[in-house]
């Protein structure tokens, strides 16, 4: 795009600034889109788990104009700063948080090579930036000036500290199978049908998959781990001061970073962009985004990402309106007693299993099974 | 103004930044706001090792030095923020030994720059296309044991020394799990004994 503009355009630096605030622009859209879709569906559901009907009149009949009119409602609202808070910091505090879950959308491909920043240490480029979210929340809850935030915000570092470890934990497995941090290479060795993708590649990553989900939605602090909102005790924790617009943009980092927490599981586990069945290699599409048919191939690995992305948002917001909250004792404990030593013992099986038996259950078995099938048909062959 | 180099541009925007909020952490007298500036500071300096394609660098820059800065806040904030020492006022006995403390560590690093011939004069962008590869890729090589930087030393027998950081790297993360078990045990430990001293004293 850089080279189209700059053809067009006279001075090349004009040409090139405006590719790249294209470039931001499209991200921006992704990030600001998906935390508008993620509010409607949140009510949506929200409402059916609890056999109500949610928003049906705002833009016809499924309410699906109902993220724009709250946002225009929270625009119109009262700018309000209490007189007790840090006013730089309280302004600063919500850009950080948006800020850092904005950025982790560089790294995170949406379909083969389609990544904005394709890195060598992609899913550690990820987990470093989503880690300073915390920052923003921290910093918000200390510059109000109010108990309740402060509560809110000692809550969240707490939490956020101790389940990075073995989310950590968690994301070295795919990396140790793949041999890569790349994110593009995961997500293409799970290339070809269901069974290779990773959370079915050996019991172990079974299960690290779903210590990965647990300790990505206390991550992204969402209930059943919400302590540092925890509404019937704190007010609204962190969020109690922050009203209008500076309040959507702590929401919008929030539902930025559930998008990119489903979305690396999407990658790390369940295939990436690589769909169940695979079509694109079927009809021998191609994986060279260069030719049209490559380009098509593409195009039905973004559907299936986002496909996987959204059933696992939609999944994170189920367990907000099913489970009630924790008490940060519970939270300790989940996370120092079971999620640990848990994703632990299971990198540990996983590094043990690709030592005795690499490429996987299924991979394995098929092996053995053509090799059984070698051996009786050998016998035969001689005989002829 | 035809063509702005714009390595240069980002060099020049993320070290001025990385330099000015380094100066608002010396002036600014709220421990929490020193926190938020050290935090941007770092923050730069993680931008300048991107700009250097060191994303391997970078990440880690923000791992550890941001997120152990946000662990020093909570920290600050737990154990100082609402008594006298929220604000911390700095003599001028301290500013003169910090500035002689600060500049020669500061004359020493120019020196050291200004050293090095290859920094002497900026490159043009042709120069800098021409280096290749991504440092950090290197790096995870040699800490898997291969030497990448090493393959022309023609001597087998001084290659094999070189084979690699994997002892070194291994040798610091154990030092560094028995430290952390040590440390828990130590505070473990403490609490408990207090706890028994507690029983002893109430059974007489």
């Amino acid at each position: 795009m850089t080279e189209l503009l700059t053809n067009i355009l006279s001075p090349s630096w004009l040409a090139y600034a405006i590719a790249a605030a294209i470039q931001c622009a499209l991200l921006l859209v992704v990030a600001l889109a998906s935390a508008a879709v993620f509010i409607w569906l949140e009510r949506k559901v929200s409402a059916r788990i609890q056999d109500r009907l949610g928003p049906t009149r705002v833009g016809g009949r499924f309410g699906w104009l109902q993220p724009p009119a709250d946002g225009l409602k929270l625009l119109c609202k009262e700018d309000i700063i209490p007189a007790a808070a840090d006013r730089l910091l309280f302004r600063v505090a919500p850009y950080i948080s948006f800020c850092s879950a904005f950025c982790v959308f560089l790294a995170l491909p949406f379909a083969n090579g389609w990544v904005a920043l394709r890195l060598d240490v992609g899913v550690f480029f990820i987990l470093a930036v989503a880690g300073i979210e915390v920052f923003g929340v921290i910093l918000g809850g200390y510059a109000s000036g109010s108990k309740w935030s402060l509560y809110g915000a000692m809550r969240e570092a707490a939490q956020v500290v101790s389940y990075e470890v073995p989310l950590a934990l968690c994301v070295v497995v795919p990396v140790l199978l793949t041999g890569s941090m790349d994110l593009v290479e995961i997500g293409n060795r799970q290339a070809g049908w269901f069974t290779n993708w990773y959370v079915l590649h050996d019991p172990f990553t079974f299960v690290t998959f779903w210590v990965y989900a647990t300790c990505a939605v206390a991550s992204t602090n969402r209930a059943p781990f919400d302590l540092a909102e925890a509404e019937s005790e704190l007010v609204a924790g962190f969020l109690t001061e922050y009203s209008g617009f500076r309040w959507v943009i702590f929401f919008m980092a929030e539902y930025a970073s559930m998008f990119v927490v489903s979305g690396l599981a999407a990658v790390l586990f369940l295939g990436g962009w690589n769909g169940p069945i695979p079509i694109a290699g079927l009809l021998h599409l191609g994986s060279d985004p260069d030719t049209a048919t490559g380009f098509i191939a593409n195009l039905l690995g973004l559907g299936n990402f986002l496909i996987k992305t959204v059933a696992g948002v939609t999944c994170v917001i189920w367990l907000r309106w099913t489970l009630p909250r924790l008490r940060i004792d519970q939270v300790m404990t989940t996370c120092l007693k079971y999620c640990v030593p848990l994703a632990s013992a299971m990198l540990a099986g996983a590094v043990l299993w690709t030592y005795l038996c690499p490429g996987g259950l299924i991979a394995r078995a098929r092996h053995s099974l053509t090799i059984a099938a070698e051996q009786q048909h050998a016998p035969t062959q001689e005989r002829k | 103004m035809e063509a702005i180099n714009w390595h240069g541009f980002f060099f020049l925007f993320f070290a001025i930044v990385a330099c000015a909020f380094a100066m608002a952490v010396v002036v600014a007298d709220n421990i929490v706001r020193m926190a938020c500036y050290l935090v941007v500071s770092l923050g730069a300096v993680a931008g300048l090792y991107f700009l250097a394609q060191a994303e391997f660098l970078g990440a880690v820059q923000l791992m550890v030095y941001v997120g152990g800065t946000m662990v020093l806040l909570v920290f600050g904030v737990m154990l100082t923020a609402r008594g006298p020492l929220a604000s911390m006022r700095t003599g001028g006995g301290q500013w003169i030994m910090a500035a002689i403390a600060g500049g020669a560590l500061l004359a020493m690093l120019l020196q050291a720059a200004f050293s090095v011939s290859d920094w002497a004069a900026p490159k043009t962008i042709q120069e800098q296309a021409a280096v290749e590869g991504s440092p950090s890729a290197r790096l995870g090589l040699g800490l898997m044991g291969v030497r990448v930087d090493q393959l022309e030393q023609p001597n087998l027998m001084l290659r094999r020394g070189m084979s690699g950081h994997l002892l070194a790297f291994e040798i610091i993360s154990v030092h560094l799990v028995v430290v952390l078990v040590g440390a828990a045990y130590l505070a473990r430990a403490k609490r408990r004994l207090d706890h028994k001293q507690a029983k002893d004293d109430q059974r007489p």
